[in-house]
């Protein structure tokens, strides 16, 4: 069935849309009582965040905007010490979207966010004139579990972990959009596993950040930037899939600058590195992950190469689109 | 080999040296190998007209930002042809004008595209070298094959071995070429022969890996060295002697040689190839080709393509051109010289 304007009238047709679909996946106490805002009891320091989602296509390999709307938004609390708490979910429709996909990335985000330990306690629906495309904005509460978690917090001598292989989440949206038929799935996932286990292990954690859009590159220049810092990797160091490798060799494209989903890095004390990194890899989202360099004095980010030879690394700009020749 | 290769490569102490890297992606990977920083400086290496983007011409995106905003029509186009400026606008400012462009990743999406909206003219921006030229040639196979009448091809295409030729013959001062890797493996190496003979330089195919660009640059330093000019393929692997002739021959099917203009240059004699006569149809008015242009004030894309200066060295670098407000028609595109260095220097 396919969602028409009525949906979004505030009438019957909405409310089936909210029982039928988002109770029905999110049932919770505080969502089930549909008032006008939920009631949180919430002690201590929060993290508060939002993030909206308008991928193409809605479904992918390894995931869908679903699962994307939560895993973002519950990454970004963890990115700054905090347990991820409550989320909300507002839904922009076009008509002509398919009742049964809505539901579909309603189990999703159900899904994920049980995964994720949140619950989803309040929410919006839109219906707007279009073509069937569906856009998701979640925002989200964590409680601080640690505080002074900061990208401005990196400093000479830190050890810098990456969670894991970069470039998936791009190529797999790449791949799906060029009708190139490979195995490279998303690696949307829920980070706050890796973040727990480095606080379990009492690792004094300096910088956290989500390795999300502009990539690798664009989130060590924040971090050298915002800390004064700088930043040096190895290009020896960073995880790549083979296949991700093969991508990115023929359509001209650089791993460093491609987004990831369920990718973030700890920058932590030198002599805490073994630790973490072991910390890390406890959790099945950090099993490939390494040390992939160093902060010093100075500015900027450089990569050591393969070859020895030193390249500047800079941020993204533009798309990041393939190269034509 | 390769520590033996990289160690005399820094340690050169003779006469300075002047190699040009023809192809964009060689020049990005000069950069993401930091190549730059493991020879000598007495090497130079220089970025010729290797971004097929850079040197269209603006009355061609002129033609297309007009086409974008004409009712049921519809401009296909590789991301980066979005930023380049016409004599009045982008493709980017087109479509926020009400202008209908779309973005594809591979010319063949635009058969797809073409059949599913019957009632919208499409025209492809279709720009490149030899490298993206039998693409189009399957793509033109394609829309004669589905008799897909709204389907036209706006061509800007333009061939690397005339350019070169006009380099030799006008930049007397570079010593060597690193050959084009992709390109070369249309036209073979033997593209190259006549060059090296007349203009008596070093003419040296390289892959794209870190170590295939700085066995290349060795290869011509010794070259120079025992004065020899000759055309080496070292891409083996991928380019032949006489190139991919089933490819070459499908170009010729569709296309002919005809004077390119090339932003920054002027009029290359027999550097462009243009849709045949008999293929009228399927052409949106390629051939117009202009004159003369204006470059804006300043911008030195001129020297940098013909490799009298580096990017750094134009006034304008990094003050007021930068790949979000780009002057020059070099800083817009991640493959144009001036975009890789910003990007990475």
């Amino acid at each position: 069935m396919k969602i028409d304007m009525s949906y979004g009238s505030g009438g019957k047709q909405t409310g089936n849309l909210i029982n039928e679909v988002f109770l029905k996946h999110f049932n919770n106490k505080t969502l089930n009582k549909l008032e006008d805002a939920a009631v949180l009891n919430i002690t201590g320091k929060i993290a508060y965040t939002t993030d909206s989602f308008v991928v193409t296509p809605l479904f992918f390999k390894g995931g869908n905007i679903g699962k994307l709307a939560v895993c973002g938004t519950v990454n970004d609390l963890s990115m700054m010490g905090a347990a991820p708490r409550f989320l909300t979910a507002g839904f922009i429709i076009e008509e002509g979207a398919e009742l049964e996909i809505i539901e579909q990335i309603a189990a999703s985000m159900a899904q994920a966010a049980k995964e994720a330990g949140v619950r989803i306690v309040a929410g919006d629906t839109k219906v707007v004139e279009g073509n069937g495309g569906i856009y998701i904005n979640t925002s989200g509460i964590g409680e601080i579990q640690k505080e002074g978690i900061s990208i401005s917090n990196c400093r000479p001598k830190d050890a810098i972990i990456l969670s894991g292989n970069l470039g998936e989440h791009h190529a797999a949206i790449l791949s799906h959009r060029m009708g190139i038929e490979n195995q490279i799935a998303s690696d949307c996932a829920p980070l706050y596993s890796i973040v727990k286990n480095l606080f379990d292990e009492n690792i004094r954690v300096h910088c956290m950040r989500d390795v999300t859009r502009g990539g690798l590159a664009t989130v060590l220049n924040e971090a050298a930037d915002q800390s004064s810092c700088k930043v040096e990797i190895w290009e020896e160091a960073l995880p790549v899939s083979a296949p991700v490798r093969g991508f990115c060799d023929i359509l001209g494209l650089d791993p460093l600058y491609m987004a990831n989903e369920g990718k973030m890095i700890a920058v932590v004390p030198e002599n805490q590195a073994q630790k973490a990194l072991q910390a890390v890899q406890k959790s099945i989202y950090g099993k490939n992950a390494r040390i992939i360099g160093t902060v010093m004095e100075g500015r900027g980010v450089t990569m050591k190469t393969r070859l020895q030879g030193s390249r500047t690394i800079d941020v993204l700009y533009g798309e990041g689109l393939p190269r034509i020749c | 080999m390769i520590d033996q290769v990289i160690d005399e490569l820094k340690n050169y102490d003779g006469r300075p040296v002047k190699i040009m890297e023809v192809c964009g992606t060689h020049t990005s990977s000069i950069f993401k190998n930091g190549i730059r920083s493991m020879i000598s400086p007495k090497i130079q290496l220089i970025s010729g007209p290797g971004c097929p983007v850079c040197v269209t011409p603006s009355a061609y995106i002129d033609k297309l930002t007009e086409y974008s905003l004409k009712e049921n029509h519809c401009v296909l186009t590789f991301g980066d042809m979005m930023k380049v400026k016409g004599s009045k606008m982008t493709l980017t400012e087109a479509k926020a004008a009400g202008g209908k462009v779309k973005i594809l990743y591979s010319p063949l999406m635009a058969v797809a595209e073409a059949e599913q909206n019957r009632e919208i003219q499409y025209i492809f921006a279709a720009v490149g070298f030899e490298t993206t030229v039998p693409v189009y040639a399957l793509l033109l196979e394609e829309i004669r094959q589905k008799k897909l009448n709204n389907l036209k091809l706006m061509t800007s295409l333009k061939t690397i071995v005339p350019a070169l030729s006009f380099i030799c013959e006008n930049e007397k001062n570079i010593d060597g070429f690193l050959s084009p890797g992709h390109v070369s493996v249309i036209t073979g190496s033997k593209a190259y022969r006549e060059l090296a003979d007349r203009y008596r330089k070093p003419f040296v195919i390289a892959g794209f890996e870190g170590e295939h660009i700085l066995a290349a640059i060795y290869e011509i330093m010794t070259q120079i060295k025992k004065q020899r000019f000759e055309v080496k393929n070292m891409y083996a692997s991928a380019v032949t002697e006489e190139g991919n002739q089933k490819a070459a021959a499908f170009i010729k099917e569709y296309f002919e040689a005809a004077d390119g203009f090339w932003r920054g240059i002027g009029i290359i004699e027999g550097s462009a190839l243009r849709l045949k006569e008999e293929y009228g149809a399927y052409d949106a008015e390629s051939a117009e080709e202009e004159t003369k242009e204006d470059m804006p004030i300043g911008c030195k894309c001129t020297d940098v393509i013909l490799g009298r200066i580096n990017p750094s060295d134009c006034p304008l670098f990094k003050t007021v051109c930068n790949p979000l407000h780009a002057v020059g028609p070099c800083m817009v595109s991640p493959e144009g010289s001036c975009g890789i260095w910003y990007q990475n220097s």
